[in-house]
């Protein structure tokens, strides 16, 4: 059973709509609908287009603001500051993300497993840090790993040896992929742990009577059922490492030195609005990567669709 | 919920009862043993460093106490340190997620209610544009909504950061699906019949039968509105109006800057503050979360 199959027989989509069409259109709705609609219009479809409009304008000391066309857009395509944020994300959903998945995939098939005491306690622990603020969690981390009064600088005491801090500029993308992982390996475990909660019991049943042993039930009936869940979680990283800016702009406190304006595409837009002033050159970088974003998040879906269905 | 209706029943109550031959594995116990260690390292070091003075922070082994027992110390430093801003700090977070996430819920549920019950003009419209959005990264929009908000004179005012925090795409589309399956249109039918309003019906009848969903997604929004930090980092200029992850992050900030006063004491008591609410929460609640992300994985 995957879980694009579900969507097809998905009751809301599905079901419900012919009861619907039966009944009379009439405005009625609106009076429940309006007040999402109002304020969904005014702070996710105005800011949109809003930038957009900023995108095609430039104001300059001399001349005032002016239209310039796809100017802006040309501008970020040929930065080296907004591409070299935009290969340091990739690099880092390259090391983060594979790491995340494995771990919560192994927490995950362990607590479905009945072979595991005290399940219910782990699952709770793993996904604690889910609530847990990213600021907090960058801090926490940031002092562990700090070289004042962290753990690094107690090892190095201890042992008189002088292990590099993760805050050095060479080692950081590894601190926040760290920081990362913490935070997000049980949201993940969780959704993997919910479908395999979803598989139903006879199969299992079967693969008992065959003489099965845990090993090929994993392969042969777990880890296909999870396909569809790997994208959702892939497509949720993709966007949470595209959209890097918490962690890495708390992290700048602590390492002022390993962090630039530029370190990610998002604290650039946040650079060049808050320090720059340069707001159409912001929007416009902004507007770049949220598509970027949706563009990839995109691919990743329906390659992992496509791939279900064959 | 087609993944829902097949939920399995509690494997922990099966392998005890109904399948009382599995053997335990000690070396899975002891892998997960590791991993719980890992998560909660961090969360150890937190609350025994908040046991310290700023001093014996920087002269003592990180996971284990020293000195004098601090802790009743730093908290009332943290609460009383430039003013009590910390409690102003709380209380706006407080407010941010009192009006945020309640709005998010009220709206997500009216909207949800209305695209499930209801035939209306433009519920194709709007059931594309919700969809849409659901795939919109919310940091996207931060620096375009602050634009726009900075344009019309909204920003440093506490709707910079509590209008967006009202929408919630995916919590009204978990509203929506709820309410097709729990609420029969057959209730709703005998209600008008009997000459009850909508709007009565609605929170007479409907509300009591969505609360389940409506929990998960409010936590969901409670968790978000509670974390949030660049959209009140990028809207707030006044201190005044602060949430606590900002103003933690200024307090941390202050005692790296050479000149500032370092109080990376009260940084690490403060955080302490900041968590054990939303933990509290978080675990109270938590039977909550599998609902919501089980529907959640049903939605893709």
């Amino acid at each position: 059973m995957t879980l694009t199959r579900e969507v097809e027989t998905h009751p809301g989509a599905a079901s419900s709509m012919p009861v619907i069409r039966r009944s009379r259109r009439s405005w009625t709705g609106w009076g429940f609908m309006a007040p999402f609609m109002i304020v969904f219009l005014f702070v996710l479809l105005a800011p949109v287009l809003y930038s957009v409009y900023l995108s095609v304008y430039d104001t300059k000391l001399i001349g005032g603001t002016q239209f310039v066309g796809m100017d802006n857009y040309i501008r970020v395509m040929n930065d080296p500051q907004f591409w070299d944020g935009v290969v340091r994300i990739l690099k880092f959903f390259a090391i983060q993300v594979p790491i995340m998945i494995f771990l919560a995939l192994g927490a995950a098939l362990a607590i479905d497993s009945a072979r595991l005491r005290a399940s219910g306690f782990f699952r709770i622990i793993i996904f604690m840090p889910y609530a847990v603020p990213a600021v907090v969690a960058t801090l926490m981390w940031g002092f562990i790993f700090g070289d004042r009064f962290g753990l690094v600088a107690n090892l190095n005491d201890f042992l008189n040896a002088s292990i590099p801090s993760p805050l050095t500029s060479s080692l950081i993308l590894l601190a926040i992929a760290n920081i990362q992982v913490w935070t997000f390996t049980g949201y993940n475990m969780l959704i993997f742990y919910s479908t395999l909660r979803t598989i139903p019991e006879e199969l299992y049943e079967a693969a008992d009577l065959d003489g099965a042993n845990q090993w090929w039930v994993i392969r042969s009936i777990k880890l296909p059922a999870l396909r569809g869940s790997m994208v959702i979680a892939l497509v949720f990283s993709v966007i949470g490492s595209f959209q890097l800016f918490n962690e890495p702009n708390v992290l700048k406190g602590l390492a002022p030195n390993s962090i630039s304006s530029f370190f990610t595409p998002n604290m650039y837009a946040y650079n060049l609005s808050f320090s720059g002033q340069q707001y159409n050159y912001s929007a416009t970088v902004a507007l770049v990567m949220g598509v970027l974003t949706m563009i990839v998040a995109y691919s990743v879906q329906h390659f992992g669709t496509r791939k279900d269905e064959r | 919920m087609a993944a829902l209706s097949r939920y399995r029943k509690d494997t922990s109550v099966l392998s005890s009862v109904g399948v009382p031959k599995i053997k335990r594995s000690p070396l899975l116990f002891a892998l997960m043993l590791f991993i719980a260690g890992y998560i909660l390292l961090p969360l150890t070091w937190l609350v025994v460093n908040s046991t310290k003075t700023q001093k014996s922070l920087f002269s003592s082994f990180g996971l284990w106490f020293s000195g004098e027992f601090a802790l009743f110390d730093n908290i009332s430093k943290v609460l009383t340190y430039d003013d009590g801003v910390f409690v102003r700090w709380l209380a706006n977070t407080a407010l941010y997620v009192v009006v945020g996430a309640g709005g998010a819920t009220l709206l997500a549920a009216l909207g949800g209610y209305a695209l499930a019950k209801f035939n209306f003009p433009g519920r194709r419209g709007v059931f594309i544009l919700v969809l849409a959005s659901l795939s919109i990264p919310g940091t996207a929009l931060a620096v375009p909504t602050f634009l726009l908000f900075s344009q019309i004179g909204l920003t440093n005012t506490p709707w910079a950061v509590i209008l967006p925090s009202l929408i919630n795409p995916f919590g009204l589309y978990l509203i929506w699906i709820y309410a097709s399956e729990s609420v029969p249109t057959s209730l709703l039918e005998a209600a008008r019949l009997d000459g009850a309003r909508e709007f009565r019906i609605f929170f007479t009848i409907a509300f009591r039968l969505l609360t389940p969903g409506l929990i998960t997604v409010l936590l969901f929004s409670i968790v978000a509105t509670w974390n949030n930090y660049f959209l009140p980092l990028i809207m707030l200029s006044d201190p005044q109006w602060y949430p606590l992850t900002v103003g933690l992050n200024q307090w941390n900030a202050q005692s790296s800057t050479v000149g500032g006063e370092p109080i990376y004491n009260l940084v690490i008591t403060g955080s302490l503050l900041a968590i054990i609410p939303i933990i509290a929460i978080f675990l109270y609640l938590q039977r909550y979360w599998q609902s919501g992300l089980v529907a959640g994985s049903v939605k893709q």
